[in-house]
């Protein structure tokens, strides 16, 4: 019996602007207590504008009801589980939430004297500490705001210390299962971009990484255990080979939930990676960010990163922006600092055991998925996974159901779908990470709903063809969305 | 669960793993902590930041008034908790309230066409600067002085690997403006933008509308920029702008020590195509009725690779959502209203202080003080968070600083601060 499929009401709502009417407002502000000005003799005329056409107007009670029924067409991880793989979705605790409130660390301004930053300057420091232990790094920059900026600062740290060697070089090596930021990023840092195939293991290829690996490359970037879940256990000699020829070794961080206390990138031959603090550190995703990509770097690299870094200058935290070999800021400021109270939070919370059952946890959920779905979805690389498992649609598309139809039933069962159609690698791919946080009941609801679909796709393809059937919005045109975009509401 | 994973221990699930890679030992951190003690540590390190003074930073982050609706909104775990939604039958509430930002943002800056948000606004500057770069197939940029330095920090370290020099035209040394003659000796048939920022670093409304017909003779696009969202409410939005890329941390985004907060790109219909980073598009679905999802998703990174126009994936979405509360609490008549307080607060305290430059204000101003640093410090004793010192940024500016009053300035602060260097005013003036 499948016990977690439900409908569920929920309220219709207009756009903000149709909810609009003249003279409703929800604000208040205090009477001035300076003389008032006129907008024209202040500003000169030329500069004012008239009112904002279309601006919304609505009471207070209108504006919450409205972003609440919003809220209510969201699925969340506060709902259930969300499979995403490489995503990283797990339970975003509560009270990182409410620290990054606390009035000295959220009021605190970037330009305040260091005199008055001190505990701010301590929560980065003691972050970028804990990330170097984790990763077995010897810096950190917090500076990056999310995982892509995070590799294009490092891929611009291995461009500078090429530089200085005395040739930046032009390409860059890069697996074919990559998340797509790794070339985009690459190309910004001024790099081309050549795919390596994986082998039909669907690791590294040691040979082709051997042949492709000349003077003129500056780095793989690679993802470890890569899009697969598969850990890339030549990644040491893949290292060899490249600091053999001069090159560097890049790790997309993205999984670092499969390694955290069990394995570091500093030790098996990275030099210089980046972290996503919203998937391994539990951050909340936000419906899309705020995130944050602190790059960790070995020592060769350190002198290059974004400035301004944290020194301690008699026993005080302190900037410092004098960098002669920086390459410079990524952005304004240091960093997405609210979202490093948080990743610290979390961190704390663990401590080092902790960290570690979670990253244990999060292979078992993983494992045991596999094991349980193994007898009803194709597995087209059987090695041992780690903290993912990437299922093929090989046997359902023999009867016309792809991944993507797979994924919108799951809907229907009460689940955020997997990620569909990645990597690439993998014809029709079922990405499956279930994160530490989810529960044996939570997982065996997700097997039941999965074995289920598999059984719909061979006595009633149609339905599953047609899913979603329980959501206020069926499946949405995509395609007509692209071919005449309308991206902003006009009055009717 | 092991059993049904064929595995003995935990240990087993690890035993692929080459040994050479494994890390033997125990992390070196702290044990875990609870709830409570968590709590404790991050109120102690609250409190050695500045609490319960009086501050006078504004230069980029602003310290404007967070109305409660924002946090009992952004706290729902609906939007917290969800992902991006490219799974539209379920993500609806998060790309409805995109679309809506979307069109307040177009509103606004009364340009066709925003992005679903940027990290921020510096790094929104060197992605409008290569969009233009695509448009107009040329690679020389031209950023005012006046544009914030940290913003055109980061537009040199993303263009110095883009062919993309970058060059800098001065303000006027009197009204802070920038400097009209000096963009018509440096601007030529190579330049793909020129930037500019309003109201200014200083705080100045420069005039946005003859730098773009200095631009667009020569065939370049013109980048409006600003730091200060706020003073949307009352001034027009940037006449004969290309691309408009600012900064919304005055909506309701808390200081945060610098992050996070949330940039926009924004433009006209024809450049759409060459706009990075997520949109969220309207159409219907199979029942015919409105819905919205992600659309034009062949310029993103995910589809297009290393030929995307830019590497962003994550964004900020929560933080444009706040915005997107902020802007719908004040609404067309409050964030008016708004900008005026701000307007008077500044004037008010500018009426205090001997102000450098001659040109219009919103809320910020550069005040000639001597030696900023000292005093600073001193202002630090009666609780009170001076200006920005600009020596930092402006070697020719170093005896001045940045002063920001906003709505949430009181006039017994203000007072203070003026009388507290009104004595040293007296003596430069003096001298």
């Amino acid at each position: 019996m499948i016990r977690k499929v439900r409908t569920h009401p929920s309220q219709n709502e207009a756009l903000l602007f149709e909810c609009s009417s003249p003279g409703k407002r929800a604000w208040q502000l205090p009477e001035l207590d300076v003389p008032a000005v006129d907008a024209a003799e202040a500003l000169g005329a030329a500069n004012v504008r008239g009112e904002i056409p279309g601006f919304p107007e609505v009471s207070e009670v209108e504006a919450i009801r409205h972003f609440t029924r919003l809220s209510s067409w969201n699925y969340s991880i506060d709902h259930g589980m969300y499979p995403l793989g490489s995503c990283t979705m797990k339970y975003n605790p509560r009270i990182n939430e409410v620290v990054a409130r606390m009035e000295g660390l959220a009021w605190a301004h970037p330009y305040q004297p260091e005199s008055l930053a001190q505990g701010a300057m301590e929560v980065m420091a003691r972050l970028e500490s804990a990330l170097a232990e984790i990763t077995g790094m010897d810096a950190v920059t917090l500076q990056p705001a999310a995982g892509a900026q995070g590799e294009l600062t490092g891929i611009l740290l291995i461009r500078a210390l090429l530089e200085k060697r005395g040739n930046p070089r032009r390409r860059i090596l890069i697996p074919d299962s990559a998340h797509g930021t790794n070339p985009a990023s690459a190309a910004i840092a001024g790099y081309t971009v050549e795919n390596v195939k994986s082998t039909d293991a669907g690791v590294l290829d040691l040979e082709a990484l051997a042949r492709a690996a000349d003077g003129d490359v500056a780095a793989l970037m690679v993802t470890n255990p890569n899009t697969l879940g598969v850990f890339e256990a030549n990644i040491a000699q893949a290292a060899e080979i490249l600091h053999a020829k001069g090159a560097m070794l890049y790790m997309d961080g993205a999984n670092m939930n499969a390694l955290v206390g069990i394995a570091r990138p500093g030790d098996f031959g990275v030099d210089v990676m980046h972290l996503n603090l919203h998937k391994t550190f539990s951050t909340p995703h936000g419906g899309g960010g705020p995130g944050a990509g602190p790059v960790a770097v070995k020592k060769a690299l350190e002198p290059y990163l974004p400035t301004p870094r944290l020194k301690r200058v008699r026993g005080k935290w302190a900037w410092d922006f004098k960098r002669a070999r920086s390459i410079g800021r990524v952005r304004a400021f240091y960093g997405n600092f609210g979202v490093t109270v948080r990743a610290l939070a979390y961190i704390l919370a663990h401590g080092g055991p902790g960290l570690r059952n979670a990253t244990v946890d999060a292979v078992l959920n993983a494992v045991y998925i596999r094991k349980r779905l193994e007898p009803f979805f194709d597995l087209p690389y059987p090695s041992p996974n780690m903290h993912e498992v990437v299922f093929s649609d090989d046997r359902q598309a023999k009867l016309g159901v792809r991944t993507g139809d797979i994924a919108k039933r799951l809907i229907d069962y009460g689940f955020h779908p997997y990620t569909v159609s990645f990597p690439m690698i993998v014809h029709g791919a079922l990405m499956i990470e279930p994160t530490e946080t989810e529960s044996k009941l939570e997982l065996d609801l997700f097997i039941d709903a999965m074995i289920s679909i598999a059984k719909e796709v061979e006595t009633d393809p149609e339905l599953v063809k047609h899913a979603p059937h329980s959501t206020r919005t069926s499946r949405v045109d995509e395609v007509a969305a692209a071919r005449k975009p309308v991206l902003r509401w006009k009055p009717a | 669960m092991l059993d049904a994973c064929g595995a003995a221990s935990a240990e087993d699930l690890f035993a692929h793993l080459p040994d050479a890679v494994r890390l033997r030992r125990p992390l070196d951190l702290e044990p875990g902590i609870s709830e409570y003690e968590i709590a404790d540590y991050f109120r102690a390190r609250a409190g050695e930041n500045a609490d319960g003074y009086a501050s006078f930073l504004g230069a980029g982050v602003y310290r404007h008034y967070r109305p409660v609706l924002v946090d009992a909104v952004v706290s729902r775990g609906e939007f917290l908790t969800s992902y991006t939604p490219y799974q539209a039958e379920i993500s609806q509430g998060t790309l409805t309230a995109i679309f809506e930002f979307q069109t307040l943002i177009c509103q606004l800056t009364g340009m066709d066409v925003a992005n679903a948000s940027m990290y921020d606004g510096s790094t929104a500057v060197p992605e409008a600067a290569m969009m233009a770069a695509r448009i107009t197939g040329r690679h020389r940029v031209l950023a005012a002085r006046s544009v914030h330095p940290e913003y055109r920090e980061a537009l040199r370290t993303y263009a110095r690997h883009q062919g993309m020099p970058v060059e800098e035209f001065d303000y006027a040394k009197d009204s802070g403006a920038f400097d009209l003659d000096d963009l018509e000796r440096k601007i030529d048939g190579e330049t793909a933008a020129v930037i500019v920022q309003s109201p200014n670093f200083f705080g100045v409304i420069d005039d946005v509308g003859a730098a773009a017909e200095i631009a667009h003779a020569r065939g370049a696009l013109l980048i409006m920029v600003f730091t200060e969202a706020v003073s949307l409410g009352i001034l027009a939005p940037p006449a004969g702008a290309d691309i408009v890329a600012g900064e919304l941390q005055s909506f309701a985004i808390s200081p945060s020590y610098g992050g996070p907060y949330a940039g926009i790109i924004a433009t006209r219909d024809q450049f759409v195509r060459q706009m990075p980073g997520r949109l969220v598009g309207q159409t219907v679905d199979t029942r015919g009725n409105r819905a919205f999802c992600l659309t034009l998703s062949t310029r993103e990174q995910h589809i297009r690779r290393e030929k995307a126009t830019s590497n962003i994936c994550t964004n900020q979405a929560l933080i444009a959502l706040m915005a997107t509360v902020f802007m719908t609490v004040y609404g067309k008549e409050g964030l008016r209203e708004l900008a005026l307080q701000n307007v008077a607060k500044a004037r008010y305290l500018a009426g205090k202080l001997q102000t450098v430059f001659t040109g219009k204000c919103f809320n910020e101003f550069v005040v000639r003080t001597g030696d900023p640093e000292s005093i600073n410090k001193a202002l630090l004793k009666k609780k009170i968070v001076g200006g920005l010192p600009l020596g930092r940024f402006y070697p020719e500016l170093a005896d001045s600083m940045l002063i920001c009053a906003t709505e949430m300035t009181r006039r017994a602060d203000m007072d203070a601060l003026s009388d507290a260097l009104r004595p040293r005013l007296a003596a430069e003036e003096m001298a």
